[in-house]
């Protein structure tokens, strides 16, 4: 396992001590914490760096520049992508899904047709499709999850009969964990006739990503999951798919030639770029993306691994919590509920003892409503927790049943 | 870390009145002829309760609630449902503000007797995310009263 204690020092927010309560942060699925070289990369850039991009006529702009456009390429090799050209930074997931959504699917999506999601699907990616279907009168199509919480293969092979113009899929589910065998399901997609877009958002900061290898179409990540700033993300697609698609913001930096009733547009990845980009949020993910490489993917989904199989232990001890998601192909995301006790109540007593846990439906209800339950609590770690964390995790819940009467306390 | 003695805060928070009202709330259901019914969820976390009354001659004749959520949230919604029941609207609208002012801390509205078991509740206070919960039922009465 990794040595977090030594890696909580290279995060101020975690590192805080003198009469600081200590935080014990297990929310990473939420959002993560940032290393100080991220916080020092933002600061850089404004200090030394700052001008508007792609316009400098002097040699201040051309280092924004450099920063920008180095920035995509550092994301382009991160997840072996199909070219920096095929890098659109965007807000975040939920952004880079809406993009594909409205741009692609004007273009595409007919009535009649069909779009397949999943029952596990973040609600970034199903309201987008949703909204796209009502407007367009085509179907969405959910592929059902099984028991244990993997995707439902015979399921997804059914959807897949109707012939869907696109599949969208989590690549590692935000709620339980699961990691979903992406590659063999593209295959299975392509060979019916379909787009895959994959949500990348609970896989790029966790485990390694190889595009070309995974071979789907659309590839959509935040940054502020992976140590870096909120506000940055990116869509990742195969350039030949983005080309062909009508644009998605109108405005300066997007454009190519301008006339008084139409314009030309930029080429990509520009095309999808309108006006003033987050320079800085791009900058900073770079910056995380240099540090997880650093440690190393695998190290860090291995360290991962190894901490929820310890907290799927620990809780199945404690006598009424029931804990979601596969026994194995699992992240570090752990969802579990625990008798009568609400999963809000469950984390307002955790947070008496710092440890900051997710309660709630996790933007994804309908699995809430294939799992039987309104909620779930949910402990998501990364390369900074370790098993100290577990067990708080594991005193926290002790206590909480001790208060409902569950458990001695 | 690492104890498993719970905090006073916490203590007061889940006594044994509270958990009674959120494992076997009083007035649950539905009303077969309600004048007002109102829906209110908290899109945050998800409570929800759907909440009827029998208003005649400006008086909560009956009253009834369906919810689902947190034990704060259920609670108060139980407990509520007891104090409003036969009360003039005036006075029900006077023991929602009540409530509110006992939320923020107010001292003086915590050793209102008018608010029976729902002072119970005053420690909530101390817990600033888990006010709405506890305000969840009187914004519904407030909407329903108003509707």
């Amino acid at each position: 396992m990794l040595d977090a204690a030594r890696l909580r020092a290279d995060f101020p927010l975690l590192a805080a001590a003198g009469g600081a309560r200590r935080v014990i942060y297990i929310d990473n699925a939420a959002t993560t914490q940032k290393p100080a070289r991220v916080l020092a990369a933002l600061d850089d850039y404004y200090r030394t760096s700052n001008a508007n991009v792609h316009r400098g006529a002097y040699a201040l702009a051309v280092r924004a520049t450099e920063a920008y456009e180095g920035a995509r390429e550092r994301l382009s090799r991160f997840v072996h992508a199909w070219a920096p050209d095929g890098v659109v930074f965007t807000r975040g997931t939920t952004e880079a899904i809406n993009l594909v959504a409205s741009a692609w699917g004007r273009a595409n999506v007919r009535a009649g047709d069909t779009i397949v999601v999943t029952a596990m699907d973040h609600h970034s990616n199903l309201v987008p499709w949703q909204i796209l279907c009502q407007e367009r009168g085509a179907t969405i199509r959910m592929v059902e999850v099984t028991r244990d919480g993997r995707l439902d293969e015979e399921d997804f092979r059914r959807a897949l009969e109707r012939r869907p113009r696109l599949v969208a899929l989590p690549y590692v589910s935000n709620v339980l964990g699961t990691i979903n065998p992406v590659a063999e399901l593209t295959r299975l997609a392509h060979a019916a006739g379909a787009l895959v877009l994959v949500d990348g958002a609970q896989s790029t900061p966790h485990l390694r990503v190889d595009l070309v290898a995974l071979d789907c179409d659309f590839y959509a990540l935040s940054g502020h999951k992976m140590l870096g700033p909120m506000g940055s993300g990116a869509l990742i697609a195969k350039p030949a798919v983005l080309d062909a698609m009508p644009p998605y913001h109108g405005g300066g930096e997007m454009i190519k030639r301008v006339w008084d009733d139409h314009a030309s547009y930029a080429a990509l990845p520009h095309k999808f770029e309108a006006g003033t980009p987050n320079v800085e949020g791009a900058v900073g993910l770079a910056a995380a993306i240099d540090y997880l490489e650093e440690i190393g993917l695998e190290k860090i989904a291995e360290h991962e691994a190894a901490l929820a199989a310890a907290a799927v232990a620990e809780l199945g001890r404690i006598e009424g919590i029931t804990v979601f998601g596969p026994q194995d192909h699992r992240a570090g995301v752990v969802s579990f509920v625990y008798g009568d006790i609400h999963p809000h109540d469950l984390a307002t007593i955790l947070d008496q003892d710092g440890v900051c846990i997710r309660a709630g439906h996790h933007c994804a209800q309908p699995l809430m409503r294939r799992l039987g339950v309104p909620a779930t609590a949910r402990a998501s770690f990364y390369l900074y927790n370790d098993l100290s964390d577990v067990s708080a995790l594991a005193a926290g819940l002790v206590k909480a049943g001790g208060l409902f009467g569950h458990v001695p306390a | 870390m690492g104890t498993s003695r719970p905090e006073p805060a916490l203590v007061a928070l889940y006594q044994d009145l509270i958990l009674d009202h959120y494992r076997r709330p009083r007035n649950q259901g539905a009303l077969e002829h309600p004048t007002h019914s109102v829906a209110l969820t908290n899109p945050l976390c998800g409570d929800e309760i759907d909440l009827d009354l029998e208003v005649q001659d400006d008086v909560i004749q009956d009253v009834r609630f369906r919810g689902r959520g947190c034990s704060i949230s259920q609670a108060a919604a139980s407990m509520m449902t007891q104090v409003v029941k036969a009360r003039p609207r005036s006075d029900a609208l006077a023991l929602a503000e009540r409530m509110t002012a006992m939320m923020h801390g107010d001292a003086g509205a915590a050793a209102d007797r008018a608010l029976g078991d729902l002072r119970a509740l005053a420690g909530v206070a101390k817990f600033p995310v888990r006010v709405k919960c506890a305000l969840l039922p009187w914004n519904a009465l407030k909407d329903a009263l108003k509707s």
